[in-house]
C-alpha cells in the first residue's frame, strides 16, 4: 500500500489550515473554552458549510461533502494541531454509526441535518463502569409494544450535553440496538462534565424510562464497530497534528531562548529530546496514516491497524505534549502559555476510547499471544 | 547512446530485464557471467548513467529490476551478501569522483563481486569524529606513503579495495586536510587482523598501515577534499542500514516466534511463571511489535517520497529507531527465556563472524541480544543521529565548536 497524499488533498490540507488560522487562534479558543457549550457554534456552522467538517463522510445527496477516511484524516489532523474547539468527533462518529446502521430512510431524515451544522449528533456507548469496549455494554433497552424505553447511565459522551440529537447504545434481545433519542426527550437529564481537556466537552446522560426509536434493523454491533474504528482512525490523525504542532512550538522555543549565552536548542540536552520527539512524531504519522489508509483502501486489516494507532499515538502524544512543557521551562507550566492545553487534550484522548493497554492486549490477541 | 534523454517507463524496463534474462540467465551461467551482463545492460544501479551500470532513471526503479528478475530466476543475489560495502556505498563514491579509467576498471567488477570493498575510515582516535582522524598520507614524488592504524573495518581480511580517508595537511582545519584514497589491499605494508567484539566473533578488523605506498592518480577527489567525498560515502551508508519496509516482517519477527517457543503457549508452557508475569511481559512484547510494525511503515513512506537524487537525512529517523528497537527487543528475548538466559550454551570461542555453526533459537537470542549493543554505535550512534535530526531536518543551532578553525595538530587528542 502505498501512502502517499494527492494533490487534492494538499489542496484540502492548505484550505483547513488556512481557515483554522484565521478562526480558531488561540484567543479564539479561550473564548470557545470558556463558555458552557464549549464552543462557538457560530464558527461550527461555518465550519460545516463553508468547509464541508461536519458531514466530511456524509455522501452529496444527503447533503454532505461526501469524503472518505483519507479527507478525514487530513481534517482531523489540521484541527487537531490548532486545538479548535467544535463537535467535529461527536459529528464525525454520528454520522459513521448513522451510515452503517441505519436505513435509507432514517439516513435521510438525519444526515442532511449533521452535514449542515444545524442538528448536532453524538453517539453515547459508554455505561457507567466507564469501559470504550462494544462487548461489554450493560445498559439494556426495554420493549414497549411499538417502541422502545431506556433507562440507565451513560458517560463520556462527546458534546453530549449540547446534541439536538442522542445515538444511545443499548442491548436487545439479538444483540446491540442504536438509539435515537431528542435532546429535550422526557425523562433525560443531561449535565457536561467539568473536563481535564477544557477543549473537548464530554457529558453523562441519564435516562428514566426515556421513549426511544431504534435505528437500523438487526444487531448493531459490526457497523458500530466499524464506526468506532473510523471514529478513531479520525482521533489518531488528531492526535497526530496536535502532536506535530507542539514539536514545532517547542522546536521554535528552543532556537529562541537563550540561558548560558547560548540558543538552548544548541544543548544536547534539549537538542536529543526534540530529535526523539520528532521520532515519536514520524511514527505517529505513520500509524496513523496507515490506519486511514487501510480504511480508504480496504487492504489490510483495520481492526489491528486501528489499535496500533491508538496504542501509539496516544502514549506519543502525551510524550509530546509533556516534553513541550519540559523544554519550555517555567513558562510551559503557566496558565497562560498554551502547552497545557495540549497536554491536557492529549491525556484526555489518550484515555478516550480504550487507554493503549487495553489496545495492545487487542492486538496481543490477535496475534495469538 | 544518444537517447539518453529519452525515459524509460516501467513496461519498457521490465523489457530490458526479460532481454538480459534471455542473453545470460542466473540459473543457467555463473554469477560473475550474470552479474557483467546485467551490469551491461545498465540494470545494476538503474540510477547510474549509460556505460556505467545504469540508464539514468531514478533510484526507486531498481526494484521493478530485482522484481522482474525475482519473477524469472530461482537464483538470487543480494547486493548484501555479494559486497555490501562495494556495491551500496564504494560503487556512488566511485561514480560521483573518480577518473574514468579506474569507473571502467572498478564498477562492474565491484557489482560481480570479483573485487570485494571496505572501508577504512574510523580510528581507535576517532569515531564520531572521524573527521578528525590521525592517519597521515605525505607526498612522496607522484606518489603517497601512508602510515597510521584503522579499525572496525568490516570484511578487509577478503577484500580487494577499500576506501581510505587519510590526513594530508595536519596545519589546515581538520576537514580541510583530508584527502580520500582508493587502497588496493594487496599492497605491501597492509596488516590486517581480526578485531574480537563482545561475543567472541571478529566481524571486524584492525587495518595497520605501514609506509603503504599509494599511487597519486588513486586520490577521489582533489588533495584536501577528502571529507566531502567521505560524505557521500557515509550518506549512502545510512540507506544500506536502514532495514525491513514489510510490515509483519520487520525486527519484531523473532520476538514473537520466541514468545511462541518460550511463552505460556510454548512447551514450557506458564513455567512458574504468575499470570501477572505472563500478562506483563505480553504487553511489552506487543509494545515493541508495534514499534517495528511503524518502523516498516515508515520505511515505506520514506522510499514513497524519495523520488530521486542522493539520500538526505531521513534515512537517520530509520537508522536511529531501528537501532534503539532493535536492543530493545533482544533485551526483552532474554527476559522471555527465563532463568536460562543465565547459560550461555554455545560459549566464547574466539572465531571469524562467518565461522560460526548453525545456533537454535534460543542460542540466537542470547548471541543477538550481546550482538545488539552495537546497533546503536555501528555507522553513526544514536546520539549522533539525534544531532543529524535535530539540526538538519529541525534546524536547531549546533554546538558551538571548539575545534572550528583550529589547525588540526592543535586539536586536543586523547
Amino acid at each position: 500500500m502505498d501512502i502517499r497524499f494527492s494533490d487534492e488533498h494538499e489542496e484540502l490540507r492548505r484550505t483547513i489550515r488556512q481557515f483554522l488560522s484565521a478562526e480558531s487562534g488561540e484567543q479564539a479558543v479561550r473564548a470557545a473554552m470558556a463558555t458552557e457549550r464549549g464552543h462557538d457554534p457560530k464558527l461550527w456552522q461555518r465550519m460545516a458549510q463553508e468547509l464541508g467538517l461536519a458531514g466530511l463522510v456524509v455522501p452529496e445527496n444527503f447533503g454532505g461533502a461526501g469524503m472518505g477516511p483519507i479527507e478525514a484524516l487530513v481534517a482531523f489532523e489540521e484541527m487537531g494541531r490548532v486545538l479548535v474547539c467544535a463537535p467535529a468527533l461527536a459529528s464525525h462518529f454520528a454520522a459513521n454509526a448513522i451510515l452503517a446502521v441505519a436505513g435509507e430512510a432514517d439516513q435521510e431524515a438525519l444526515l442532511p441535518g449533521i452535514a449542515a451544522g444545524t442538528s448536532l449528533a453524538t453517539v453515547a456507548h459508554v455505561d457507567a463502569a466507564g469501559r470504550w469496549d462494544l462487548s461489554i455494554v450493560s445498559n439494556e433497552a426495554r420493549r414497549e409494544g411499538e417502541s422502545w424505553r431506556l433507562d440507565g447511565v451513560w458517560r463520556y459522551v462527546l458534546d453530549g450535553h449540547v446534541a439536538d440529537r442522542l445515538l444511545l447504545v443499548a442491548r436487545v434481545p439479538d444483540g446491540l440496538g442504536l438509539f435515537l433519542v431528542e435532546g429535550e426527550a422526557t425523562g433525560l437529564t443531561r449535565k457536561a462534565l467539568p473536563g481535564l481537556d477544557l477543549t473537548r466537552r464530554l457529558a453523562e446522560l441519564r435516562c428514566s424510562a426515556v421513549a426511544a426509536r431504534r435505528i437500523g434493523e438487526g444487531d448493531a454491533r459490526p457497523g458500530l464497530e466499524r464506526a468506532l474504528q473510523l471514529t478513531i482512525a479520525a482521533l489518531v490523525a488528531e492526535q497526530t497534528g496536535g502532536a506535530a504542532r507542539c514539536l514545532e512550538i517547542a522546536t521554535d522555543y528552543a532556537k529562541s531562548r537563550y540561558q548560558f549565552g547560548r540558543p538552548i536548542g544548541s544543548f544536547q540536552a534539549i537538542k536529543h529530546h526534540c530529535a526523539d520527539l520528532l521520532v515519536s512524531v514520524e511514527l505517529m504519522r505513520s500509524a496513523a496514516y496507515h490506519a486511514s489508509f487501510v480504511a480508504a483502501t480496504g487492504e489490510g486489516d483495520l481492526e489491528t491497524a486501528v489499535h496500533q494507532a491508538k496504542a501509539w499515538c496516544s502514549e506519543a502524544y502525551f510524550e509530546v505534549a509533556a516534553e513541550n512543557i519540559q523544554i519550555h521551562g517555567g513558562m510551559g507550566f503557566t496558565w497562560e502559555y498554551p502547552a497545557h492545553l495540549y497536554l491536557k487534550r492529549a491525556k484526555s484522548s489518550e484515555v478516550l476510547f480504550g487507554s493503549p493497554a487495553r489496545h495492545r492486549e487487542q492486538i496481543g490477541e490477535r496475534l495469538g499471544l | 547512446m544518444s537517447d539518453s534523454k529519452r525515459t524509460i517507463g516501467e513496461a519498457e524496463l521490465r523489457d530490458r530485464v526479460r532481454a538480459l534474462l534471455a542473453q545470460a540467465h542466473p540459473d543457467a551461467v555463473d554469477r560473475v557471467t550474470f552479474r557483467r551482463a546485467q551490469y551491461d545492460h545498465g540494470l545494476a544501479w538503474v540510477h547510474f548513467p549509460e556505460g556505467y551500470g545504469g540508464l539514468g532513471l531514478s533510484p526507486g526503479m531498481q526494484s521493478i529490476v530485482d522484481d522482474e528478475i525475482a519473477l524469472h530466476a530461482r537464483t538470487i543475489y543480494w547486493n548484501l551478501a555479494i559486497n555490501a560495502i562495494g556495491i551500496g556505498m564504494g560503487a556512488p563514491t566511485v561514480m560521483t569522483y573518480a577518473a574514468e579509467h579506474y569507473k571502467q576498471q572498478l564498477l562492474p567488477r565491484i557489482f560481480t563481486g570479483e573485487d570485494i570493498w571496505c572501508q577504512l575510515f574510523s580510528e581507535p582516535s576517532a569515531g564520531s569524529d572521524v573527521a578528525g582522524l590521525a592517519t597521515r598520507a605525505v607526498r612522496d614524488g607522484d606518489d603517497w606513503i601512508v602510515n597510521g592504524q584503522k579499525v572496525w573495518a568490516s570484511i578487509a581480511h577478503k577484500s580487494s579495495w577499500a576506501m581510505l580517508l587519510a590526513r594530508t595537511d595536519p596545519n589546515k582545519p581538520k576537514h580541510d586536510g583530508l584527502s580520500y584514497f582508493l587502497l588496493d589491499m594487496k599492497s605491501p605494508g597492509v596488516d590486517v587482523r581480526p578485531l574480537y567484539q563482545i561475543t567472541g566473533d571478529a566481524e571486524f578488523n584492525e587495518v595497520f598501515l605501514n609506509d603503504v605506498r599509494i599511487p597519486g592518480d588513486r586520490i577521489l577527489g582533489k588533495e584536501g577534499m577528502g571529507w566531502r567525498v567521505a560524505i557521500t560515502t557515509l550518506m549512502n551508508e545510512r540507506v544500506a542500514l536502514g532495514g525491513s519496509s514489510r510490515p509483519g516482517h520487520g525486527l519484531s519477527e523473532k520476538l514473537l516466534n520466541l514468545w511462541r517457543e518460550e511463552g505460556p503457549s510454548g512447551p514450557r508452557g506458564a513455567d512458574g511463571r504468575s499470570a501477572a508475569e505472563i500478562a506483563v511481559l505480553r504487553d511489552a512484547v506487543v509494545r515493541l511489535h508495534i514499534e517495528s510494525e511503524l518502523l516498516g511503515i515508515t520505511n515505506q513512506r520514506t522510499k514513497s517520497a524519495m523520488r530521486a537524487g542522493n539520500p538526505g537525512p531521513e534515512g537517520s529517523v530509520a537508522k536511529l529507531v531501528q537501532a534503539e528497537l532493535n536492543k530493545k527487543i533482544t533485551e526483552l528475548g532474554l527476559e522471555l527465556i527465563g532463568s536460562d538466559a543465565l547459560v550461555y550454551e554455545t560459549g566464547y570461542p574466539l572465531r571469524r563472524g562467518e565461522d560460526f555453526p548453525a545456533r537454535t533459537r534460543r542460542e540466537n537470542a542470547k548471541h543477538d541480544f550481546l550482538r545488539a549493543r552495537a546497533n546503536s554505535i555501528e555507522g553513526g550512534t544514536s546520539e549522533v543521529m539525534r544531532n543529524i535530526l535535530a539540526e538538519r531536518m529541525l534546524g536547531l543551532p549546533g554546538e558551538p565548536r571548539v575545534d572550528k578553525d583550529v589547525a588540526w595538530k592543535d586539536i586536543p587528542r586523547g
